[in-house]
């Protein structure tokens, strides 16, 4: 039976304003499937996005959502945990909004081990400002801003996530749908900070501008570069260049969370009185 | 036992045309007509949902039973 979308979608928003082919949409899916799997309920859910192209899903989903300052959406969905523990808190953006203008929020948060999801869409690229480089451009590669080649080299959003203590890592990629969903399932379910990055494909602002002639050779490129985890380990260094490993990267079950260790501070202040 | 056939709906009015789902049918199904995509061959198909899972534009229905 074909999976029914219309439940989590409000009534009237598609069709939406990503462009053709982007793979955002195909995330959206993912999103929506993963909460049907969960059975989450709609007032128990939040979603919490930045700016950007990404940022815009919020807006299509028929839940608790909220659309807030460019890079502040792990800072507002920190205080919606806060306030309300018991709630599933969900952030979606982009590779810009997360990892360059909200970055020491998403580090941060990271650090707490706050039991949120962050589910960032790597698409190496400012789409929706006019294509200038990210964070996540590749060396060498081409934006409106650096139009002979970008000379930074790029993150590697999970290695930052796992550095700055985030306690469950996957990637994904737009093109592998069907393993998008159960990612993000094992993240929600995973108590603790939960970095969800999903490498995502831009066929208007940068595979225009780096040779990719169509989004099906960009779909074909991620098809390409993604190695699962577990077939990663059979090969060899030389065999690995270039390829990004897709999978459940890190996890760790035993650090604290915030929101608990929070409750005991609440206590101790309030024995102490 | 004979094999029952899928209904595969297309949603015009979201369609966007960007070929993911004619590209990546395993069984080449789907086609271009014009700007949309739509059913070219439905007795090849195998209900395998990858247009459905791929559709980013959620233009796609293939319904079975």
């Amino acid at each position: 039976m074909a999976f029914d979308y219309d439940k989590w979608i409000r009534p009237g928003k598609l069709p939406h304003i990503w462009c053709p082919g982007c793979g955002h949409g195909i995330v959206m899916k993912g999103l929506i499937r993963a909460m049907e799997t969960l059975k989450l309920e709609k007032n128990d859910t939040a979603i919490v996005s930045g700016i950007g192209c990404a940022s815009r899903l919020p807006g299509y989903i028929d839940c608790c959502t909220l659309h807030t300052a460019h890079g502040r959406a792990a800072a507002f969905a920190t205080g919606v945990k806060m306030a309300k523990p018991e709630m599933n808190v969900i952030l979606v953006g982009g590779d810009g909004d997360g990892t360059a203008i909200g970055g020491n929020h998403f580090i941060h948060a990271c650090r707490r081990n706050i039991d949120m999801t962050y589910i960032i869409m790597n698409n190496y690229i400012y789409g929706m400002t006019g294509g200038q480089f990210s964070p996540c451009t590749p060396t060498g590669h081409k934006a409106s801003t650096t139009p002979y080649g970008n000379p930074d080299p790029g993150f590697d959003i999970a290695k930052l996530a796992i550095g700055a203590g985030a306690t469950f890592v996957a990637r994904g990629t737009a093109f592998h749908a069907n393993q998008i969903d159960k990612l993000i399932v094992e993240a929600i379910q995973h108590k603790g900070f939960s970095v969800v990055e999903i490498l995502d494909d831009c066929p208007t602002t940068y595979g225009r501008r780096n040779k990719y002639k169509s989004v099906i050779e960009m779909m074909n490129r991620l098809k390409e570069v993604a190695v699962p985890v577990k077939a990663a380990e059979k090969m060899t260094a030389e065999q690995l260049q270039g390829k990004v490993l897709t999978g459940v990267l890190y996890k760790e079950e035993n650090k604290p969370e915030y929101t608990s260790e929070y409750a005991k501070v609440i206590e101790r202040a309030s024995a102490a009185k | 036992m004979e094999k029952t056939l899928p209904k595969i709906e297309i949603i015009e009015k979201y369609c966007k045309g960007c070929h993911i789902c004619v590209e990546f049918c395993p069984k080449d199904c789907l086609e271009m007509k014009g700007f949309y995509a739509s059913v070219k061959n439905l007795e090849a198909c195998i209900k395998c949902m990858q247009c459905e899972l791929r559709c980013p534009d959620f233009a796609i229905k293939v319904i079975t039973e």
